[in-house]
């Protein structure tokens, strides 16, 4: 069992934070978020390695647009 | 980035006292609701703006059958694996947690990879598959993998209808869920004759929904605007609408306190039936059913979800029912109006 507050955590369901494509294997990416890696299933998006990505419940849902990259950037940093 | 802050509360100000009426905005989606309260917006807008929550917690709107029928096969002893916030969710008979407490095998997951891993040591493993349209492109994923789902995924947009035809429910604009817009598209909103702007979960972000809301409201206009454009396109995300598609069909489906809405469910497609544990387990299921007495409850979730009252107004808020002790679903998930009302509300 997760304590309250650990499950807040895990279950933030619409988790807003981008991260970015270090590395791919397949249907499976490694991501980098804000200096934590996690393995993401990219299967629903076109991604590339140093692509940034927004991820809902294990997955890939979107790319961001590079010229938006730079808002990304300012929003990690806060 | 605080400047920027002061000066949109500011414009916020001028433009809600020119409108002069009291302006109610419904923020769809349960992240919206967290931001809104952890950031404190209700108190940095202006008196006559009113932000309610709607039914944008995928937890929250599942229907008390459903929960009865998944406790009952994992009580039959079928293994299930279900997202954490899903435990706590009473049905009329019990939650999932209960049901793990009297011996059912009850796993929790953050994604359905972990439930195909599980599956590899308990093949008969079913999946309980909640959500909107963010959630139901991975279980349509798993389900072409091999897993067995009990589907009670829904549609948002239907949901957006059956509040609109409701006449009880006043709402001058829409603050759009991001993700789902994400996966949907901007387009699919259009039929929605109310001023929306699809917004992302920052409270920056809610704060320019709800100024680009006003300046719709003093320029007489009805349109959708996309706020959150650094992820939400206007097309959506075509490949994950694509797999929902060819996995899924759309049925009618009852939610948690709206009752039965037109087109608003996904079922599995007969090409999948081996893997519809609706199909797969029909006679258990019948019989679970036959079982369910609906249980009386004072819980307003349902109101709640519509809008039509705040948390505070229903007579079991932090008395009988806190956290620790939900009486609805409204107070399980964190994404719940009455959880977070508890967790961050004065």
């Amino acid at each position: 069992m997760y304590p309250l507050a650990q499950l807040a955590d895990k279950n933030d369901m619409c988790l807003a934070i981008p991260g970015k494509i270090i590395k791919i294997n397949g249907q499976i990416a490694d991501v980098n978020f804000s200096g934590a890696e996690k393995e993401i299933n990219i299967s629903l998006v076109d991604v590339k390695k140093g692509d940034y990505i927004i991820v809902h419940a294990g997955f890939a849902i979107e790319k961001l647009e590079k010229e938006n990259v730079g808002e990304i950037k300012n929003l990690l940093r806060k | 980035m605080k400047q920027k802050t002061e000066k949109i509360i500011e414009e916020i100000k001028i433009k809600s006292a020119k409108i002069g009426r009291s302006l109610r905005f419904m923020e769809l989606c349960g992240t919206h609701s967290q931001s809104v309260t952890q950031n404190g917006i209700k108190n940095l807008l202006p008196k006559n703006i009113k932000l309610v929550a709607g039914p944008g917690c995928p937890v929250c709107v599942t229907d008390q059958s459903d929960v009865d029928v998944v406790a009952g096969l994992a009580l039959a002893g079928i293994p299930v694996a279900v997202y954490g916030d899903v435990l706590n969710v009473p049905g009329n008979i019990m939650s999932l947690k209960e049901a793990r407490q009297k011996g059912a095998d009850v796993n929790v997951i953050y994604d359905v990879s972990e439930a195909l891993k599980i599956k590899k040591e308990k093949p008969n493993l079913i999946f309980f598959g909640i959500g909107f349209e963010t959630t139901a492109p991975m279980t349509a994923w798993a389900i072409k993998q091999g897993l067995a789902v009990y589907s009670a995924h829904k549609l948002f947009p239907p949901a957006m209808d059956a509040l609109l035809a409701n006449k009880k429910i006043k709402v001058d604009g829409f603050i759009n869920p991001g993700h789902v817009s994400a996966i949907i598209g901007t387009e699919v909103y259009k039929r929605f004759k109310v001023p929306q702007v699809i917004a992302g979960f920052e409270g920056e972000d809610i704060l320019i929904a709800v100024n680009m809301l006003l300046d719709q409201i003093l320029k007489n206009e009805i349109k959708v605007e996309n706020e959150y454009f650094r992820v939400v396109k206007k097309e959506g995300n075509k490949k994950a609408g694509k797999i929902i598609g060819e996995v899924f069909e759309i049925v009618d489906a009852r939610w948690r306190g709206l009752g039965v809405i037109k087109n608003s469910g996904l079922k599995i497609r007969k090409k999948y039936q081996k893997q519809d544990v609706k199909f797969i387990y029909e006679d258990l299921i019948k019989k679970i059913k036959a079982e369910i007495k609906l249980k009386p409850s004072a819980c307003k979730c349902g109101l709640v979800l519509q809008g039509l009252i705040e948390s505070k107004e229903c007579p079991l808020f932090g008395k009988v029912c806190t956290p620790d002790n939900p009486q609805g679903a409204c107070m399980v998930s964190v994404e719940g109006g009455c959880n977070i009302e508890y967790r961050y509300g004065k």
